[in-house]
Order: structure tokens, then sequence, then C-alpha cells
């Protein structure tokens, strides 16, 4: 089966007043029909930018896409006029937001900006899209989803609000959702339902989802492969077992040895009364790069050649890739 | 809804309560009466003579007394004579209503249809040669007295056509009205459309960062779409309330505008009848200002439940 998700080399940079801030730099993945891609990482790692590359929503300027390409069912989006681009958005490739409370126009119905769309790219006319809309609510399992059509979003709860997010990003059966930190606002009890019928909708629908996060229990929930980001790189890349099982750069092994754990720790050397380990050091600043390893600053195993030279990415096990001089 | 409605219309009656004992006070420190200006005028000297005339007009009285005979007078409906023309005050005023509303309407709708496009254009084009250019024209629209740049207006009409319309006779059609009360209107309110101008830039900056411009964004809609659907419409919430400021700075700007372009309205008038210190004539075109002044505010406060849905005024 051929990826519906394509993106390789991917790398936006932003021009600002204290130097070139490079966000993401040769990011590669693909993504196929029904399944799930987690990008995981602590925030300013990227994620949300590569996110925002794949739409082609970088605020231009300061931003730049400078390399890459992102292929939708084989159509390099980045090629595209904006235009035609348009005509992908919502279409071919759709978004749900990190805040359901801010995401939304407070002025206009909940039914009208999804009808919006589905009037857009389907040509339908207003009637139809309006049943599309309500139709999409009942499908996020929005209780009278006639009546709330109607209603504006501060009438919403924020779970609510998310699912109409959601209604609006698959209203036109979108190949990919890019869902961005979708869960994060949100309760504990309503992410997991919004986890649910993400999934649910992504089964129906056979939509490829890349899930943006950096809550490594909702990446073991839902996702399937998962790509691990630093600084603005890929540093690791493994289906979702492998990674937790034995991850092989030492972010990421960090990063699992920082999570608060239920009982006795298989498979890692936690043992119930020692601390949490957290990692030491900061992120490096994006404009200001170390020439070698990103992490190498707060790397325990980092040496000479770490700090010289930016690990390639590569194979390391069957179907596992890192980036790391010592994996 | 109606309790709203109802408490507002009593806040009402207060403010103008407050207005008329400001306005009835203030009128009374200002040294001077009417029988003071005639006499200086007249030359006349005959002590007696004064004492007569003020006398006539009950300005001897004590002041809480003449307050409440002007107060009773407007609650029944009459509104005393003019000092100066001593006309009934009613004749005096109506006929002139008209013309300074025509003029103010004129005003308003201009520095809207004005001020709000350029608004947009201005915030849409951030940072361009465009921006920088409209940003100057609405900071020397802040900057620039009315009356001086009515001047200006006036006399470059002359200079450049010969002429310039000038107001001897009510205009016949609606076109003849605006035709005649263009200039002066847009010199009027070429200050209100920059203070919109800069408002609106500011307000859609502002909205323009919003997610929900993102999320229309990610949606496929145009440029256009994104700006005038989802982002202006949430964007004119702080300037309608600067419009419903701006009508009441009007007034102010009205009666320099009126005397230059020698327009005969109400505003112009009322400083004929402060001159004469007029009592009559101005308490109750003050007032006449106040009301319109509070209803516009009041019909200001309305149309955001219009605009906003998440403004509902609840008991």
């Amino acid at each position: 089966m051929a990826p519906v998700l394509e993106v390789s080399g991917l790398s936006t940079v932003f021009h600002t007043r204290r130097g070139l801030v490079r966000a993401v730099q040769d990011v590669s993945f693909s993504v196929n029909a029904g399944e799930t891609l987690a990008i995981v990482g602590e925030s300013g790692c990227g994620k949300t930018i590569t996110a925002l590359s794949l739409m082609r929503l970088i605020p231009q300027p300061p931003g730049e896409i400078v390399s890459g390409s992102v292929k939708v069912d084989g159509t390099d989006l980045l090629k595209l006029s904006e235009p035609e681009m348009r005509k992908m958005r919502g279409s071919k490739i759709a978004m749900i937001f990190q805040e359901p409370m801010t995401a939304l126009n407070p002025l206009m119905t909940v039914g009208k900006q999804i009808a919006e769309m589905v009037m857009l790219h389907d040509g339908a006319s207003k009637q139809v899209a309006r049943d599309r809309a309500v139709e999409m609510l009942h499908h996020v399992r929005i209780p009278e989803p006639a009546r709330r059509a109607r209603e504006y979003p501060h009438q919403m709860s924020g779970g609510m609000r998310q699912r109409a997010m959601i209604a609006m990003a698959l209203a036109c059966k979108p190949k990919v959702l890019v869902a961005d930190e979708p869960t994060t606002a949100l309760d504990v009890t309503i992410q997991a339902q919004i986890l649910d019928l993400i999934g649910d909708l992504q089964k129906e629908f056979g939509t490829a989802v890349v899930l943006i996060t950096h809550d490594l229990g909702v990446v073991a929930e839902v996702a399937q492969r998962v790509v691990v980001m630093y600084a603005g790189r890929k540093v690791e890349e493994a289906a979702v077992g492998d990674l937790f099982a034995h991850p092989l750069h030492p972010y990421p092994r960090g990063l699992l040895g920082s999570i608060p754990r239920v009982g006795s720790a298989r498979g890692l050397d936690v043992s119930p009364d020692e601390r949490l380990r957290e990692i030491t050091g900061m992120v490096p600043a994006l404009n200001d790069l170390p020439p070698g390893c990103a992490f190498a600053p707060r790397c325990s195993l980092a040496d000479a050649k770490c700090h010289a030279q930016v690990p390639p990415f590569e194979l390391k096990q069957p179907d596992h890739f890192a980036a790391c001089w010592q994996a | 809804m109606l309790t709203y409605l109802i408490r507002r219309l009593l806040l009402m009656i207060v403010t103008l309560f407050g207005v008329s004992v400001a306005i009835f006070l203030l009128l009374r420190i200002v040294p001077g009466n009417i029988a003071d200006i005639l006499f200086d005028s007249a030359g006349m000297i005959d002590p007696s003579e004064k004492q007569k005339i003020i006398a006539d007009l009950g300005l001897d009285l004590p002041l809480p007394l003449q307050y409440w005979s002007w107060l009773n007078g407007v609650l029944h409906g009459e509104l005393g004579f003019s000092y100066v023309s001593e006309k009934p005050v009613i004749d005096e005023i109506l006929p002139r209503i008209p013309i300074t509303a025509r003029l103010a309407g004129l005003a308003l709708v201009f520095a809207i249809c004005a001020g709000v496009p350029l608004g947009v254009i201005s915030a849409v084009k951030q940072n361009t040669k465009l921006d920088y250019a409209l940003r100057v024209l609405s900071l020397s629209g802040l900057s620039m007295p009315s009356f001086w740049l009515g001047l200006l207006i006036l006399m470059a009409c002359v200079r450049w056509f010969g002429t310039i319309p000038i107001y001897d006779r009510a205009p016949a059609s609606i076109w003849a009205w605006i035709a005649m009360l263009a200039i002066p209107a847009a010199s009027v309110g070429f200050r209100s459309s920059a203070l919109i101008m800069r408002l609106t830039r500011s307000s859609m900056l502002e909205i323009l960062r919003q997610d929900f411009v993102r999320t229309a964004k990610s949606k496929g809609l145009s440029d256009n779409a994104v700006t005038y659907d989802h982002a202006l419409r949430n964007a004119l919430l702080p300037v309608i309330t600067t419009i419903g400021v701006e009508t009441a700075f009007l007034m102010g700007g009205l009666i320099v505008t009126e005397t230059v372009f020698n327009i005969p309205g109400v505003a112009r008038f009322l400083v004929e009848a402060i001159r004469w210190r007029d009592y009559p004539m101005v308490q109750n075109l003050v007032m006449f200002i106040a009301i319109v002044v509070v209803t516009v505010n009041l019909i200001v406060d309305l149309l955001y439940m219009l605009v906003d849905p998440r403004i509902r005024y609840s008991e």
C-alpha cells in the first residue's frame, strides 16, 4: 500500500532579528491510510511548526519552508500555487488545533462554520451543507446535533468544541488529518473520549492521522508509529511498541524515564523508591544550535564526536531508526 | 432583556438630570447675563431699567427656583422664550435641527466609510508602504483641528475652482443636500475617520493573530473570506464603541465647522446663544444634544447584542 502522506527532507526556518531560526530540519516520514503516526517532543522542538508546514500555514514572512516535499496522494503540496493549495486545505488535508476555546470563530454558529467549508469544497448548496454539518455533529456524538449546529462556540463546553472542531476537519473526508495536541487543553476523561472518537472516525473514513503531542501516554494508546523530535530534527523513529521497549536515542530514553509508573517497572531500570529522573539542562536555542548533536550538551553518553558532528539518521535495528553516534 | 431596557432608560433619565444641573450651574457661573450684555452693547446706563429687565426675566430669583421653573417647563413641554429674539425656543431650534442632523449624519457616514476599509487595508498590508502612508494620513487627521482643516479646504476650493457651495437657501433634493454638505462633512468627519481607521487597524491586527483565523485558513477559505467573514466582524466590536463616543465629539467639531462654512445649524446657533447668555436657548439646546448622545450610546449597546452573540444583557 502506497502511503497517503509522504514527507521528505522538510526544512522550515524563521528569519528573525536574532538570526535564522531553524525550526524544522530535514524531517521525513510517511503515513498510510488508516494509520496514526505520532510526533513527540517537548515544547519548541518543532513539532507544531512541522504540522503547520504540512498545511502550508507558516506565516510568511518571517517563516519559510526552504526545502523538502509534502506529498498527499502523490501531489507535492509545496509545489502548488496558493489558490491550488487552498483547494487542498480542508478537502485533502485538514487540521485540528490545540485550543478548542479559541480555535472557533466566536461570532459564527458552529453549524455555519462547518457548512461554510462543505459549500466551498464540495460545491454543495446551503441546505445540503447545513444538513451535512448536522450529520457531522451527530457523527462526533454531539447530542441534539440540529440544535447544537445553531449554537455559538461559547455555548459549548471545551470537549464539545473539540468534537465540533473534529466534525469540521472531517466534514470533507480528508485523506490526512493533522491533529496538533488535540487533547492537551482538555480534562483527562474528555481526553480519552476525544482520542477514541478520532480513532473510530479514522477507521470509518480511512484517514491517515498525524498526531502531534508531548504526552507519551497518548502515543502508547493511539499511535502505530512514533517520530521523536528534538531541536527541530528527528532523533528516532520506530513502531510504538518497539520504541517504548527499546528506545535507542538517549533523549527518548530520558523521556521514558521521566514518566511516573504504578508498581514495578519492567524493561526500564526504574525502581519504585527511586526519584523520577529528569533530563538535566535546557533545550538549545534554535538560532544558536551546537555544531554537533543538539542533544549532546544534555547527554551523559556524549563524547568528542557527538559535540563535533551531527549524527546521521539511520537504520539501527530492523524498522527502527535513530540519529545517535552512541546507539 | 426588557428589564435591561427599563434599567437603561432609568439610567438615561438620571444622566440627563445630571446634565441639566451641570449646564444650569455652569451658565450661572459664567460672568454676566443678558442684561449686562444688552447694557454694555447698547450703552444704556439707567440702572433701574436694567433691574427691570432682570426682574422680568426672573434672573433675580434664587437659583433653585430658577432651575425648578425651567425643569418644570421642560417636563410640560414648554421650553420658554429666547431672550434675544423673544420667539419660542422650540420655533428657533426645530428648523435648525435637520440641517445639523444631516451634516452630522453625513460626517459619520464619511468617517465610517473611509475609516473602516482603510483600517482593514492598513492591517492586511501591515508594514508595507501603503500601511505607512495610511498611518501618517490618520495621524495627521487626529492632530489637525477641524476648523483649520475646514479653512484650508475653503481656501483651496476658492483658489483652484474659484468657488465653493455656500449655504444660502435649503437645497431642494437629497443630492443637492449632499453636494452642499459634502465638503464640511468631510472636514468634520476626517478626525473621526482617522480615529476609526487606527482602531480598526489595531483591532484587525489583533484578531488576525487569533487561533480561529488560522482555523479559517486551514479550512481552505480565501484570504478575502478569512479577512471579511471571519476577522472583520470580530474586529468591529471595539470600533462600534468608538463610533458611539465619536458622535458626541462630532458636536464639538460641528460648532466650528458650521461657523467656518456658514451653515445655519444648531451647533453654530448654540455658540451665538452662549455669547448672549440666552439661558433658555442654551439650556434646552444642550439638553437636546445630551438626549441625542445618550440615545446613540443606548443604540450602540443594543448593537453589540446584534453583532456579538456572547453578549446578552440579563437581569
